[in-house]
């Protein structure tokens, strides 16, 4: 579904992502886990389009990403939850979902932030209120329901579990798990390996911009130099 | 007590002027954050289309406006896409003294085009007036038609704001443009269509302003667009709401000032209560805390 081939993306002089090459399968989840500064965000901005790789190709659904602006990758069916959640704080739930719904026909929004309370109840109850408002863990659930807006083929998540409490990232998970059941295909940057390598089909280690281990989540969470780095012995 | 409602009168006239200008101010800042100050001469260049519409080819005043909104809007737009779209990524102070040289070039412009010499803007509404309390408080029509046309203006542009799909784009687009694009929103088209709306608005600005004061010369445009951009910031720049009651406030000021004060120290009697505002809310009357990213 998603096919990414020898990026390499600067900022400026510094070479954050070097030749990294990884595969999406359709009803995967895949994730990319290493530590902070790694490159994991970079990788999906490059893929959104937010930001250019200097060489290689990146294909989704079989067409060929690298020149489409970022504005239309959305209505291709490939929605990004950015990192630190980067909802519109000062509007309302409801006109953050949607601004989800941006490329798609007017008459079919209402049915899709229908569907979006009914997997998100809480959202529906604070409807009306400005998104700024609510908590970390609502904030979170309104990023990935104005993503789910658009009816991606794959949704990309970065760092979902970000400065939520343990019984949030629980929830958070269960989404996850509940939409890739649901027929989602699933890309998710995590710096949380442990919880990230336990709902994923299969796994890639970027180290300082390259992809230094790959498996799949069940082989990554047993290997020792995992363990070591990332689960905490 | 008649000649003061007189003066609040024409102040709430003047400040709808402002207001109507600052509207452009206060719109583009929100989205392109940047301080688009061509756009006192968009206002002059309307005015002008104007008066030749109704001067030269004796069209209709309203078709003369209609042909100042069209001119303007193309203005707008062509300028955003050839002065301000390729410095984007460039920093702040060059986009800057890059509209400050935008406006130089449109006031210069004129003055080739159409002279320095003064043109007596027509008297659209033929000095009609409405006379209360036998003759002692005169409000004319062009008053009541600028004051109209403001509160109109508003109540279209809040609407179109808060619930259209382009306006909602469009606060987006203030928020966050990387979000913006992830949602598939066009920053670039965004963008223009402010400035599109904003040039439409200076062009309705400077008709207004003329049927009040209509002598017409290629800076006409500058000081209204001084003074509307200072009332942007007074309510709070990127606020519209601000933009209105900033526009409003600067004018009552302004007029007041000049009948009970000093005419000669009327504008820097508005500039002085724009810095004791600062002093107090370096936000502007109803500008919003921003928020620093990390």
């Amino acid at each position: 579904m998603l096919k990414v081939q020898d990026i390499n993306v600067y900022y400026g002089s510094i070479h954050a992502i070097k030749d990294v090459s990884f595969e999406v399968q359709s009803g995967e989840i895949v994730t990319l886990i290493g530590a902070n500064g790694a490159g994991k965000s970079t990788v999906l901005q490059t893929i959104s389009g937010l930001l250019r790789s200097k060489t290689g190709s990146i294909h989704f659904l079989d067409q060929d990403l690298s020149n489409v602006p970022p504005h239309k990758i959305v209505a291709q069916g490939l929605a990004h939850v950015p990192e630190g959640r980067r909802i519109f704080l000062q509007m309302t739930v409801e006109d953050n979902l949607s601004m989800g719904a941006f490329t798609r026909p007017g008459s079919e929004v209402d049915a899709s932030i229908a569907d979006v309370y009914e997997r998100f109840p809480r959202l529906m109850e604070r409807r009306k209120q400005i998104a700024g408002t609510l908590s970390g863990g609502e904030q979170q659930m309104l990023a990935m329901g104005r993503a789910l807006m658009s009816r991606p083929h794959l949704l990309m998540l970065d760092e979902p579990s970000m400065g939520l409490s343990p019984i949030l990232v629980q929830q958070i998970f269960d989404i996850i798990k509940e939409l890739h059941k649901a027929g989602t295909t699933i890309l998710l940057v995590e710096q949380n390996a442990q919880m990230a390598l336990s709902v994923a089909d299969r796994a890639y280690v970027l180290e300082s911009g390259r992809i230094v281990l790959s498996g799949t989540g069940a082989e990554l969470a047993k290997s020792d130099a995992i363990k070591k780095a990332y689960l905490g012995g | 007590m008649l000649s003061f409602l007189n003066h609040l009168i024409n102040g709430i006239s003047l400040g709808s002027i402002y207001a109507i200008i600052a509207l452009g101010y206060t719109m583009v800042y929100g989205i392109a954050k940047m301080l688009n100050f061509a756009h006192g001469d968009i206002i002059m260049v309307g005015a002008y289309v104007c008066f030749f519409a109704v001067s030269s080819f004796q069209l209709h005043p309203v078709v003369g406006l209609l042909l100042a909104i069209i001119v303007c809007t193309v203005l707008g737009t062509l300028i955003e896409k050839l002065a301000y779209k390729p410095l984007r990524q460039a920093t702040s102070l060059a986009v800057l003294i890059t509209a400050i040289g935008v406006s130089y070039f449109l006031q210069n412009a004129a003055q080739l085009l159409w002279t320095s010499n003064p043109k007596l803007f027509p008297d659209i509404f033929n000095g009609a007036a409405i006379k209360l309390f036998d003759g002692e408080l005169i409000i004319t029509v062009s008053t009541l038609v600028t004051i109209a046309a403001c509160i109109v203006i508003m109540i279209l542009l809040t609407a179109f704001i808060d619930k259209s799909k382009t306006g909602k784009a469009m606060r987006a687009c203030s928020e966050d443009k990387g979000a913006a694009q992830l949602m598939g929103i066009n920053v670039n088209r965004t963008i223009s269509i402010t400035f599109a709306i904003g040039s439409a608005l200076a062009a309705v600005a400077g008709v207004l302003l003329c049927t009040t004061y209509p002598s017409l010369v290629p800076t006409t445009g500058s000081m209204p667009g001084i003074k509307a951009f200072t009332a942007a910031v007074f309510g709070g720049i990127g606020s519209v709401p601000g933009a209105l009651l900033g526009g409003i406030l600067l004018g009552i000021i302004e007029i007041m000032a000049g009948a009970y004060i000093s005419t000669s120290l009327s504008n820097a009697i508005v500039f002085a209560v724009l810095i004791l505002v600062l002093l107090i809310k370096p936000t502007g009357l109803l500008g919003k805390q921003i928020r620093e990213k990390v």
